[in-house]
């Protein structure tokens, strides 16, 4: 069962009150990107063994969406942070460094 | 205009005493609420301010709980509501908000006895310690299948708000948890939630 800190409303919300949203921080292609870029962007996801960056929505809460990193074998939670950026916080990207030395998801490390 | 259906008013079950559903007046205001000038426009509209984060605040029948970083649940007499809609309109006029009568849209349960945290820890995955929930904290989460609203109004007393259309099913919900030989008594017990 996952615990995320929902940081609209600051609520430990459990598993059951929230909506996955995928992959977080995918940047759209475009407008005039190659038939490879789009199809990329449309279908190619990252499945890490390891730690990965996810959008959620506090569906059954405040509403509102937000980004969590977490280990997907331990499901250790590094953090979550707000929806309105293109890439997580450093200080969240220094917090997993210590926890998880040498990791690298997409260009992040 | 058709009439406003609801279920059976509930009773006493057990140590509960399950009220509603009750229609109260409600009015929806979206807008960004840490905006100073929305704020201070809003001033003489909303005489009891602007609730902080998960926070309620009630005088009589008027009430203003906090929903989300931008929206607010306003809390009036039934027939006040639209009276109400209109003075925000004006208040806010020319700055970005969205407010709305919900009062249809939603159905209000009152709880009373000192069971309620017991009966509503059941039922879904909010932390309903004294710790995890305090009095005037409004916490927005899932009971049974629906979302709901619960809001802590002292030792005895809780409201959940839910949609009007899911109200029979919250109030089943409540009435069958709260039957007698289901205490679970964790929040009394010596091995219950950390103080």
């Amino acid at each position: 069962m996952l615990i995320l800190t929902c940081p609209a409303c600051g609520i430990a919300a459990d598993e059951t009150e929230l909506h996955p949203g995928g992959e977080a921080h995918v940047a759209r292609a475009g407008p005039h990107a190659s038939e490879e870029a789009f199809s990329d962007y449309l279908f190619s996801r990252e499945n890490p063994r390891g730690v990965h960056f996810e959008r959620w929505r506090h569906a059954m809460g405040c509403g509102k969406w937000f980004h969590a990193a977490r280990c997907t074998v331990t499901l250790e939670i590094f953090g979550t942070y707000r929806a309105d950026c293109t890439a997580p916080p450093e200080a969240l990207l220094e917090r997993i460094r210590a926890a998880r030395p040498g990791w690298s998801w997409r260009d992040f490390k | 205009m058709s009439e406003r259906v609801t279920p059976a008013a509930g009773g006493r079950n057990g140590a509960l005493r399950i009220m509603g559903p009750e229609s109260r007046g409600m009015v929806t205001l979206r807008a960004d609420l840490a905006d100073e000038t929305i704020a201070a426009a809003l001033g003489d509209v909303l005489p009891l301010g602007v609730p902080g984060r998960r926070e309620g605040r009630h005088d009589g029948a008027k009430g203003a709980l906090w929903m989300s970083p931008d929206e607010l649940l306003l809390l009036c007499e039934r027939d006040g509501a639209g009276a109400l809609v209109a003075r925000i309109g004006e208040a806010l006029d020319g700055l970005h908000h969205l407010v709305a009568d919900m009062s249809d849209a939603r159905a209000v349960f009152t709880l009373e006895g000192e069971e309620y945290r017991e009966v509503l820890a059941k039922l879904g995955p909010a932390d309903m310690s004294p710790r995890g929930l305090a009095h005037g904290e409004v916490r927005r989460t899932r009971l049974g299948q629906i979302p709901a609203a619960l809001w802590l109004r002292g030792d005895t007393r809780a409201e959940v708000i839910c949609f009007r259309s899911v109200a029979g099913y919250l109030h089943d919900l409540l009435w069958q948890a709260a039957a007698p030989g289901g205490r679970v008594g964790y929040f009394q017990r010596a091995d219950g939630p950390p103080a």
